[in-house]
């Protein structure tokens, strides 16, 4: 079988076929892809509903803090105000950066995978507007505001009419805030800002301290992947289980 | 499973073709034995760089059913599952030179333009550092030059912005370099220009194809990629460095 093709002639390199992998290298892409699609579309569509978000001590993750701006009459919906920043934090997290390019922008869709459309110039993050997402630290310091006031709301949510109980909204709400923390906390840029950027960690008092909060945040790091999709489940599941228990669809389960 | 078959490419470039060859199993074969074998006893002109055969020498990097692999640590079983063939190509982001010889030799200039560790003045005498400044940089040494994760990257494999970028081998070297408790160059200026950091949108596949394991997206690049953001996108850094005065090298 000729193998030789005027393109790789050109570049100088050896003439092989476009795509040799044979193996299921389109499933991780695939699996990206519907994962945050789905979650795309259900908060969109959330956001515009502006209504079913809260029920007894519980109030969505996606409309807190709950703030209402008027124009005229018509009032917009505190998520369309508040979704942006978490969007934002999680747009330019390196972990789903690398996903988000290979499953949308099949730039490449895998590894060892050719690009399906010939791209003009490549320039990668080196540009505008990909520069942005050098920037990540800043959707950093915000998504810690979130964490904080997701904290309160889930503290708020052990209080049923001035008595402390649980219910599984409460239980839901908690583990969602937790698996939040650790997904931002794990954060690459953090774990640069808290001591990655220091080259000499024993030329210092606090640069010792720095390394080993340092080695903990690394160790948390090598989790960030799994802290992503499983905070990005639990932020949905918390905004879904609340909009049932709000539409009257279900009931909440009251633990005491 | 008792024989195999290996479709080699065979050829210069030129151009060329796939060839098959038969070859008999054993227990424990790794592609190179395989290789070897038609060698020694199909085809004594296929043309094959190797050394130490122990994943250590980074010499047989070849691309094993369309994947960047060294031929040494791919194991044969593994490859030929449900009895398909085994497809041995040269890696495919550099030259052919004949058969699985590739000229990696644009990876050692590019080496060459990064200035080697420069002690600092204030560094101690004897050098002794320790272990807590070193743990991070030390990872990186493991780095065999085997440049699958040259040949792996799409920037260089797709693109072939050879001229802006670098690649992950040179940005680990960069890595360890400026990550060095007693290195005192600012070497950021190099990280974002020279060797174009900023092209690489960590799809990880250097990672993933590592054969030290070494972590170099997440603690070579995206490192990296916030020191030159210190420098060149944090203007709260930017102006708490002209507060107090402090140098770019940062200790």
């Amino acid at each position: 079988m000729a193998l030789n093709t005027a393109q790789s002639k050109e570049a100088g390199r050896v003439p092989l076929p476009i795509n040799s992998r044979k193996d299921t290298w389109w499933i991780k892409p695939l699996l990206v892809f519907l994962g945050l699609s789905t979650f795309g579309i259900y908060a969109t569509w959330r956001a515009f509903e502006n209504r079913y978000y809260s029920w007894g001590p519980y109030l969505s993750p996606f409309y807190s803090p709950f703030l209402v701006i008027h124009i005229g009459h018509f009032a917009i919906s505190p998520a369309l105000l508040i979704l942006p920043f978490p969007l934002i934090f999680r747009m330019t997290c390196y972990y789903y950066r690398g996903a988000y390019y290979r499953a949308f922008f099949w730039d490449p869709p895998a590894c060892a995978v050719e690009e399906p459309a010939a791209r003009k110039q490549y320039t990668g993050e080196s540009r505008f507007p990909f520069t942005i997402q050098n920037l990540h630290r800043f959707a950093f310091y915000i998504a810690v505001i979130f964490i904080a006031i997701l904290a309160a709301d889930a503290i708020i949510a052990f209080d049923f009419n001035g008595h402390f109980g649980m219910g599984l909204g409460t239980l839901i709400m908690v583990v969602n805030v937790l698996l939040l923390s650790f997904y931002t906390f794990s954060c690459h840029s953090f774990r640069h800002l808290i001591g990655g950027a220091l080259n000499c960690y024993s030329c210092s008092r606090s640069g010792k301290t720095r390394f080993r909060i340092w080695q903990r945040i690394s160790l948390a790091n090598e989790r960030h992947m799994l802290f992503a999709w499983l905070s990005l489940f639990t932020v949905g599941f918390t905004d879904l289980y609340i909009r049932l228990v709000s539409a009257g669809i279900i009931h909440d389960v009251r633990f005491f | 499973m008792d024989k195999v078959i290996l479709k080699v490419f065979r050829g210069d470039s030129n151009g060329g073709t796939e060839q098959d060859y038969e070859v008999p199993t054993f227990e424990g074969m790794v592609v190179l034995d395989a290789i070897h074998y038609i060698q020694i006893n199909l085809d004594s002109t296929l043309a094959c760089r190797w050394n130490c055969k122990a994943a250590k020498c980074g010499s047989c990097s070849a691309e094993i059913n369309g994947v960047p692999r060294l031929m040494c640590k791919t194991h044969v079983s593994d490859m030929a599952a449900n009895g398909r063939p085994i497809v041995v190509h040269p890696l495919k982001t550099f030259p052919v030179i004949r058969d699985l010889v590739t000229d990696v030799s644009w990876n050692y200039r590019n080496s060459e333009k990064i200035k080697p560790l420069q002690l600092a003045p204030d560094a101690p005498k004897p050098l002794v550092m320790q272990q807590m400044d070193v743990d991070r940089i030390q990872e990186f040494r493991k780095c065999i030059e085997c440049f699958l994760c040259q040949t792996v990257c799409h920037i260089l494999r797709n693109h072939n912005v050879k001229e802006q970028f670098y690649g992950p081998r040179q940005l680990i070297k960069l890595a360890n370099l400026d990550m060095h408790p007693y290195d005192a160059l600012d070497r950021r200026e190099m990280i974002r220009k020279e060797a174009g950091v900023g092209f690489c949108n960590i799809t990880k596949c250097c990672t993933e194809v590592c054969p030290e394991h070494i972590h170099i997206t997440d603690n070579g690049i995206i490192p990296l990629k916030e020191r030159v953001a210190d420098e060149y996108f944090d203007p709260i850094q930017h102006l708490i460095r002209k507060l107090s005065g402090a140098d770019k090298k940062k200790k």
